[in-house]
């Protein structure tokens, strides 16, 4: 069975991101954002019986049933995804998976991270980010005897940023990359945050040798290439074929779905070439019978400027060795020739934790239903959003269109 | 010696770091299919087998990539900036995460031959593997 055509997105929500967050807890963020969500779709709650939610530092288990009080549901699917930054993505065709199935008619897809200022004197921190305790002692929390906190975490290799520098010099050696083709994604990112109000960083312009002027935080990486931590949410409403009419918006049907694990820790990454990011991608496309070539939007997962570069040759979009190329001679924005990441990624849109990889699925399916305002892309019928987790170990590729 | 976040070991793991207190570096071997997985476990991802056995390593392996971090990962690197990370190919196949020590940071390269050189931990009796260049006349 394929899902092409099972389900469409019909609905969404999303708090912008913004540094910090206020007192308000994630179950009430959650809440709010999906309410909005419903109110989008033209939905009411007592039709939502599905729910996919992701894991909540602070809420140690029962995470479906708990947001599902709080939001006011009783759904017949309750799933958690635990995918890192493709949980977003992942939760969109497992939605259209229970719907096809026949275990539920309109799933909630909810993301959201609070992220509040560190008091100097507090050791506590809430959200998605690692608690204070773990970065102010040397043991690892005696909870984590996991193989990273054994085998890499003594290293340094804690975090993102050494894992994605380690696969920019790697890419480096093998195909040959510069810091101005890396850096042109960012800024062509930062021109399409230039036209959206909700983007973190909406009013402030940027240029590649303000990249490469940054600091260097792990070679190659530039501060400027490296994704701003924040808080925000998002919410997406899946509902079946048969009900896509009742909606009060246009449906971005979703095509065809893909998903790839190869690894946990960086060491054990698939080859360039052979990594889940080409495997979920290809699975992607040809469900939906779509080639890379066809597709009017990416919206890539964006943590680093290394990422977009290796998902655009990864997933298909350009050969082998040329996404640096293919980066520097294409206009990668809203109006350009290759227009990519339109809401700014999450670079220049913000990374609220695992909404920030929603972010790559609200900006399709709102580009899909035509509501991306003044930066809309101009006659678009297909989009492709990649999520992905870990250094680069979860991949998630989905293709939305305008048609059934 | 360095300040480092202190491996939480187990019994499976513990030889692999009873080596490195040795000066040595060890890995499991399957003997149902020769595969080397790394980190330790009981089960070999390879073909299933559950007899996995403790074999000696060279030592010698090479850089397969690496980052130069200005900004200290965790706290407790602040004062070894800047840090060296790397995976290393060990000569018998595994890949692991490492640091690379005993040059300078601009000299490190891809493919680069480096050596197990032992790290005592700080405040522990645990010494952990990491690699520095290959120490060979011409």
């Amino acid at each position: 069975m394929s899902l092409r055509g099972v389900a469409a997105a019909v609905g969404l929500a999303e708090r912008a991101p913004q540094r910090y967050t206020g007192e308000e807890t994630i179950l009430d963020l959650l809440s709010g954002v999906a309410v909005d969500a419903m109110a989008d779709a033209g939905i009411d709650r007592s039709e939502v019986d599905g729910l996919l939610v992701h894991p909540i530092g602070g809420l140690p288990g029962f995470v479906p049933a708990t947001v599902a009080e709080f939001v006011g549901l009783r759904p017949r699917f309750a799933e958690l995804v635990d995918l890192g930054g493709a949980t977003g993505a992942g939760m969109i065709w497992r939605a259209a998976a229970a719907i096809g199935a026949g275990m539920c008619t309109t799933c909630l897809c909810l993301t959201g991270t609070r992220r509040r200022r560190r008091a100097a004197s507090s050791g506590k921190s809430e959200g998605g980010r690692a608690p204070a305790a773990r970065k102010s002692h040397s043991r690892p929390p005696a909870r984590d005897r996991s193989p990273h906190a054994e085998f890499d975490a003594p290293y340094g290799m804690i975090g993102a940023n050494i894992g994605y520098a380690m696969l920019a010099t790697r890419y480096a050696f093998e195909y040959g990359l510069t810091d101005a083709q890396r850096a042109k994604v960012a800024v062509d990112q930062r021109r399409n945050a230039n036209a959206n109000p909700a983007a973190i960083f909406y009013k402030e312009p940027l240029t590649v040798d303000d990249v490469l002027a940054s600091d260097v935080i792990c070679e190659p990486l530039h501060m400027l290439e490296i994704v701003m931590p924040a808080a925000g949410a998002a919410a997406v409403i899946v509902t079946a074929a048969d009900r896509v009419a009742d909606a009060a918006q246009r449906p971005a049907w979703l095509l065809g779905a893909g998903e790839s694990v190869t690894h946990s820790s960086v060491a054990q990454a698939p080859a360039f070439g052979e990594t889940g990011i080409g495997i979920a991608a290809r699975a992607a496309f040809s469900s939906a019978g779509v080639d890379p070539s066809n597709v009017g939007l990416a919206s890539l997962y964006d943590c680093y400027t290394i990422m977009v570069l290796l998902t655009l040759e990864e997933a298909g979009f350009c050969k082998a060795g040329e996404a640096g190329a293919f980066a520097e001679s294409h206009d990668l924005t809203f109006s350009g020739d290759f227009p990519l990441n339109t809401h700014g990624g999450q670079l220049s849109f913000g990374q609220a934790g695992i909404a920030g990889g929603m972010s790559h699925v609200t900006e399709a399916i709102r580009q899909i239903q035509g509501r991306g305002g003044d930066r809309q892309v101009a006659d678009l019928e297909l989009a492709y959003a990649h999520g992905n987790g870990g250094i680069i170990a979860e991949q998630v590729g989905l293709v939305f269109g305008t048609d059934r | 010696m360095s300040a480092r976040p202190i491996p939480p070991t187990s019994a499976l793991t513990q030889p692999y770091w009873d080596a490195a207190g040795r000066g040595q570096m060890t890995v499991q071997r399957c003997e149902q299919c020769e595969h080397r997985p790394f980190p330790p476990r009981a089960t070999c991802p390879s073909c299933g087998g559950s007899s996995l056995s403790w074999s000696p390593v060279s030592g010698r392996a090479k850089v397969y990539s690496y980052t130069v971090a200005y900004r200290a990962p965790h706290p407790v690197f602040a004062a070894q900036l800047p840090l060296v990370v790397a995976i290393v190919e060990l000569e018998e196949g595994p890949r692991m995460v490492t640091n690379i020590v005993g040059c300078d940071p601009a000299e490190v390269e891809v493919g680069m031959a480096v050596e197990f050189t032992p790290e005592p931990i700080d405040d522990t009796d645990m010494v952990l593997p990491v690699f520095s260049p290959t120490n060979e006349s011409g």
